[in-house]
């Protein structure tokens, strides 16, 4: 009984904290392709994968009062932080998760900026396309964002690091 | 002359309810019109379990499809001449417009979630695949079919053909939610996409709309929020969807329990399998589906049957609103109680949620999640809709959201009066 509710609250729980609902998004989107058990399903926009699902889901932990989110005022935009409440915990021990542990792979993606998540989460929506492929695509579909080559090959470092930890 | 120039000798014209007509010059959308993965689009509803609610939605996915052409078709009239735009896109904005929805299949939510398949996979598989869609894009150019699915799946590099498509004001939402209220007779729905056509303009990328259009596009914005909740979210029709996700939940348990069926799922073998291809899944429509939940009634196993019985004749489950934070342990005894009933809560106890089914409500794109809606203003400066209507200011900050408990309430008041569970699970679902 909401699985996927409880999955998200293990995530925070997890993560400690995360900030920023870009970053949210794409890190929920790069565990799901590290194949962990997260339903919500994706689409390309305008900024890369992103799931309405998720966005709704989190609203309604936040609802609910299991997962709190806080509202900064960054100027030019709002930025947003979520962290599990007490009430959230309390959810958890009635309702338990089947999430793998994957606290090592949530922490390389909280280390990382929402702009390289933005990367690599793209790179990985065109798994299906070869290398030389998938980077050309990258110049295409972001060229606003302006990679560049070494930010790129950092990110397939980066891809081959989570899969092996997965692995491992 | 080249094809993907050739032109019928005499207009098409498709009768329409929405649009009183759909016009049809190109030869290359007629023969696509033509194809059989288009046609199959007629067997296919665009409100899956709707009907079950609202009887006069029995319209197709066909249908809708023809609609988003034809809202596309008069945009780029619109847009004829205009700076920011390339004709040169044309034939390849109304064939992804057309094709946009091809690859759902029957009862597409539903059976998304349970064999974890997306329409969008599929819609690409069939426009790039060996398929009469194919060969009639292939004919228009080589790379034809390549660009038509990138632009259905948003990975065009010209955002703007995208965006005609797939955008927070976008030919798709225009069309479906104007068709579903007719369809199902509600007063919801209705703004005036004449008006939005006419202050619609090609900005760079995007596709922005004049301030001075600003209160159609609030009724627009009002009519999603509303078709929604009383419509898309209806709890009779996520009651009905409820019970179609267990039939397929529960057939696909049985096939993995060497289940002797009396009606085999053959056109679902593959489904179970997680390898469906592309044949396998064209050749499945609402018609096929319907045959077999009507069959199912007939087998042994008391819950497929039963669940079968329910969809097919409408015995569908009753609800209660939940609320996970105070209910939790409620819902966790209710489960061990059905279980002593001998009622398998995995398909009798069903908590549903409102992102369980995610139709999208407007978002002014905070962090740059999706884009905004735009407003050019005279002076050609570019206004986020919230920041400028207070309308659209208070719903898209409202977060409205929603869960219920589904189970059957007939067989709750079949049980004996004295059956020590039965006054305790109707006390724990209010109905004492």
């Amino acid at each position: 009984m909401l699985l996927n509710h409880a999955r998200l609250v293990r995530f925070f729980i997890d993560a400690n904290s995360i900030v920023g609902r870009k970053k949210l998004q794409k890190m929920i989107y790069i565990l799901k392709k590290l194949n962990l058990p997260f339903d919500e399903k994706f689409a390309f926009h305008f900024y890369g994968p992103y799931s309405e699902e998720l966005t709704l889901r989190i609203e309604e932990l936040c609802n609910l009062g299991f997962v709190s989110e806080e509202k900064q005022d960054k100027g030019h935009y709002l930025q947003y932080q979520y962290t599990v409440t007490d009430a959230g915990l309390s959810f958890l021990e009635q309702a338990p998760d089947d999430l793998p542990l994957c606290k090592d792979e949530i922490e390389l993606l909280k280390a990382q900026s929402s702009r390289f998540l933005e990367l690599v989460s793209t790179m990985l929506f065109f798994d299906d396309l070869p290398p030389e492929e998938v980077e050309k695509k990258i110049h295409q579909v972001k060229a606003s964002v302006n990679y560049s080559d070494a930010d790129i090959k950092e990110a397939w470092r980066f891809i081959d690091q989570l899969k092996e930890g997965r692995v491992h | 002359m080249a094809y993907r120039d050739e032109k019928l000798r005499e207009e098409k014209v498709f009768k329409d309810p929405v649009h009183r007509y759909i016009h049809v010059r190109d030869r290359a959308i007629w023969d696509l019109i033509g194809t059989r993965e288009f046609q199959r689009l007629r067997r296919i509803k665009q409100l899956g379990t709707t009907f079950l609610t609202f009887h006069g939605a029995e319209h197709s996915r066909f249908n809708h499809s023809l609609g988003v052409y034809e809202i596309v078709r008069r945009i780029l009239t619109n847009f004829e001449g205009r700076s920011n735009w390339n004709p040169e896109e044309r034939l390849l904005c109304l064939a992804a417009a057309l094709l946009h929805d091809l690859g759902h299949g029957p009862f597409s939510h539903s059976f998304e979630k349970v064999f974890k398949l997306d329409h969008e996979d599929f819609t690409k598989a069939i426009i790039l695949g060996d398929t009469e869609i194919n060969q009639i894009l292939q004919r228009v150019e080589p790379k034809f079919p390549e660009k038509v699915a990138e632009v259905i799946n948003k990975t065009y590099h010209d955002k703007l053909v995208v965006s005609l498509i797939s955008s927070q004001i976008d030919a798709d939402r225009m069309d479906y939610l104007q068709r579903d209220a007719y369809f199902t007779g509600v007063s919801y729905g209705h703004f005036d996409m004449e008006r939005i056509l006419r202050v619609m303009r090609p900005l760079d990328d995007q596709v922005v709309i004049k301030q001075s259009g600003m209160h159609a596009v609030e009724d627009y914005i009002m009519s999603r929020y509303q078709m929604y909740w009383q419509v898309y979210f209806h709890p009779v029709s996520r009651s009905a969807e409820v019970i179609l996700s267990k039939i397929l939940h529960r057939v696909k348990h049985l096939h993995n329990q060497h289940y002797q069926f009396k009606q085999e799922p053959k056109h679902f073998l593959s489904f179970f399998a997680g390898d469906v291809t592309l044949t396998d899944y064209i050749n499945l429509d609402e018609t096929i589906v319907m045959y077999y939940f009507q069959a199912w009634i007939n087998e042994d196993d008391v819950i497929l049957s039963d669940l079968c019985r329910r969809f097919t004749n409408r015995k569908l489950f009753q609800y209660v609103e939940f609320n996970p934070k105070q209910q939790i342990k409620e819902s966790i005894e209710l489960f061990q109680l059905f279980e002593a009933i001998n009622l398998d809560p995995d398909y009798y106890l069903v908590v549903d949620s409102s992102s369980d089914l995610p139709y999208d409500f407007y978002r002014p794109g905070e962090e740059g999640e999706r884009l905004p809606i735009y407003l050019l203003t005279p002076q050609d400066e570019l206004q986020e809709l919230s920041r400028a209507s207070d309308i659209v200011e208070s719903i898209s900050g409202k977060k409205r959201t929603d869960h219920k408990l589904y189970y059957p309430a007939d067989l709750i008041e079949a049980l004996p009066d004295d059956q020590p569970e039965k006054a305790r699970i109707k006390v724990l679902l209010g109905l004492e």
